[in-house]
């Protein structure tokens, strides 16, 4: 579904983020990414979209290549991937049904989302989307007034409406409390399990990906360091692994969830 | 689409319905009592008319309407074209150095130049008469809106942006949601900020000849009339006070 073939990443400051990454991501996975910040966790994600362009090697999503792929092309492989952010990055000045329906401006010509009218097709494609994240009854409250827990849903809500092959989430729970982080990862994960959508996560703890993740990838200084299944391995083995990926062991007291929930 | 889903439309509908309720009751009522509302405005003309014998109108007050008309026509098409232009000059939308160096530096030079000196040469282009004023006062809120607003533009929360290009937006349509809704209420406050100094620029334009009541200013000193002098004063006075606490009034409740 999406492939990495020896692909580096240099920012025109000279930072190198990543140094020849090979990976390669089967349909249907929840590969969770884990590593320090400034790892290059956020630019492999983004090299998926292109949201940030690659230096060099080639990056493979659903057999087109993206690193050469521009305007139309680009875009209209793009609506095919859905993303969630860490700060949620919806419109907060528009109403949760017009950010849900942004989602859809991919499918659109520029005159029709300029003017913002939509078949009431995709509005039922809107309110689907917001009653899987179970916030159906904020359709339309202004984005603004919602928590963050409630945003995050939009978010996922908006990227649902793009009916995406992939899906991509960058530090999705980060910003959010341990109740909070539970419930939009049950729902980010249910959702992808159900559509069969391939997730590429960042995280940032460790028990969050051995709960979630189908498979585990560490990035360190730019590279993958750490490539496992959590289901062939022991959770105490993969908590000791996790030295690899971070330099230092993890402790206990470092999970968000309680080991009750997992 | 086999189970649709009906959302109960938003609030609005409700107070829109009370309205048109209301209305129709009213519409229904006049119809019933033998209401005409034509002969109620022809009556209120010829009514009009003779009150305008009774209490005629001051001379100011049609220079002043003009001066009026200049500063909201200045100030609606400077801050329109201002808009496009703020979106070119600014680093994080259309990122192309070769228009925007150049087109901040044309803000810069504009921004430099009073006005009144731009309704001066428009005179002498285009003639005496309030379109050279008109043209003037266009120029100069553009160049203010728009280095405004391109500053506003590149203190946006680029995280939209980048939300609305992985939706798979071409460039309007990240404009549309990711860059409109995070800068209306600024675009709006400084086109009010634009169109404050555009009265009272207005006021003095007709000095060069460019229209409005700063051509009778000129008159009545020209002719030593100073009683008429004081009340253009005051009348300017006045006006441009009563629209600057409007205007700001507005703008604190936008931002």
């Amino acid at each position: 579904m999406i492939e990495f073939k020896n692909v580096s990443k240099v920012y025109p400051n000279g930072v190198k983020a990543l140094n020849n990454i090979n990976l390669f991501i089967d349909k249907g996975e929840f590969l969770v990414i884990i590593g320090l910040s400034g790892a290059g966790k956020s630019t492999l994600l983004r090299l998926i979209n292109q949201l940030i362009p690659v230096s060099t090697g080639q990056v493979i999503v659903d057999g087109v290549r993206m690193d050469t792929a521009s305007g139309k092309i680009l875009r209209n492989m793009r609506r095919k991937i859905g993303m969630i952010f860490q700060s949620f990055n919806i419109v907060k000045r528009m109403s949760v049904l017009s950010n849900v329906l942004s989602g859809r401006v991919g499918y659109h010509p520029t005159w029709r989302n300029v003017l913002g009218i939509y078949p009431e097709d995709d509005k039922q494609i809107a309110y689907k989307a917001l009653q899987r994240v179970d916030i159906l009854e904020k359709v339309h409250n202004r984005a603004s007034d919602l928590s963050g827990g409630q945003q995050q849903r939009v978010a996922i809500a908006r990227a649902l409406a793009q009916q995406p092959l992939i899906m991509l989430a960058d530090e999705p729970v980060a910003s959010l409390d341990p109740i909070t982080t539970v419930q939009v990862m049950d729902f980010l994960k249910e959702i992808c399990a159900s559509d069969g959508i391939t997730t590429v996560a960042n995280l940032h703890h460790v028990d969050l990906a051995w709960k979630y993740a189908t498979r585990v990838v560490g990035v360190r200084a730019g590279e993958i360091v750490y490539d496992q299944r959590p289901s062939q391995t022991t959770k105490n083995q993969f908590i000791k692994d996790m030295e690899i990926v971070y330099g230092r062991p993890i402790h206990h007291d470092e999970f968000v969830i309680e080991e009750a929930v997992v | 689409m086999s189970d649709r889903i009906i959302v109960p439309p938003p609030k609005r509908l409700g107070q829109t319905l009370g309205i048109l309720t209301v209305i129709l009751v009213i519409v229904a009522s006049a119809i019933f009592a033998r209401f005409n509302i034509i002969e109620v405005i022809l009556g209120l003309q010829r009514g009009g008319r003779i009150l305008a014998r009774m209490f005629p109108l001051p001379g100011w007050f049609g220079p002043l309407m003009e001066t009026l008309q200049m500063a909201v026509t200045g100030t609606f098409w400077g801050a329109l074209l201002a808009f496009p232009i703020a979106i070119l000059s600014a680093r994080n939308i259309v990122d192309v150095p070769w228009i925007r160096v150049p087109l901040r530096f044309f803000l810069n030079i504009l921004r430099t130049i009073p006005a009144m000196v731009f309704a001066a040469m428009f005179v002498a282009i285009f003639g005496i008469g309030n379109f050279s004023g008109v043209i003037a006062l266009v120029i100069f809120s553009f160049g203010l809106v728009a280095k405004l607003l391109f500053e506003s533009i590149e203190a946006i929360d680029e995280g939209q942006v980048e939300a609305l290009r992985s939706l798979g937006a071409d460039t309007l349509t990240v404009i549309r949601y990711a860059v409109l809704p995070q800068i209306l209420p600024q675009y709006i406050s400084y086109t009010l900020y634009a169109f404050e100094i555009n009265v009272r620029s207005a006021a003095v334009l007709g000095y060069v000849g460019a229209g409005g009541i700063g051509q009778l200013f000129e008159r009545a000193l020209a002719w030593r009339r100073f009683h008429e002098v004081g009340e253009l004063v005051i009348v300017s006075f006045v006006v441009v006070l009563f629209l600057d606490f409007f205007s700001a009034k507005v703008r604190r409740s936008l931002i």
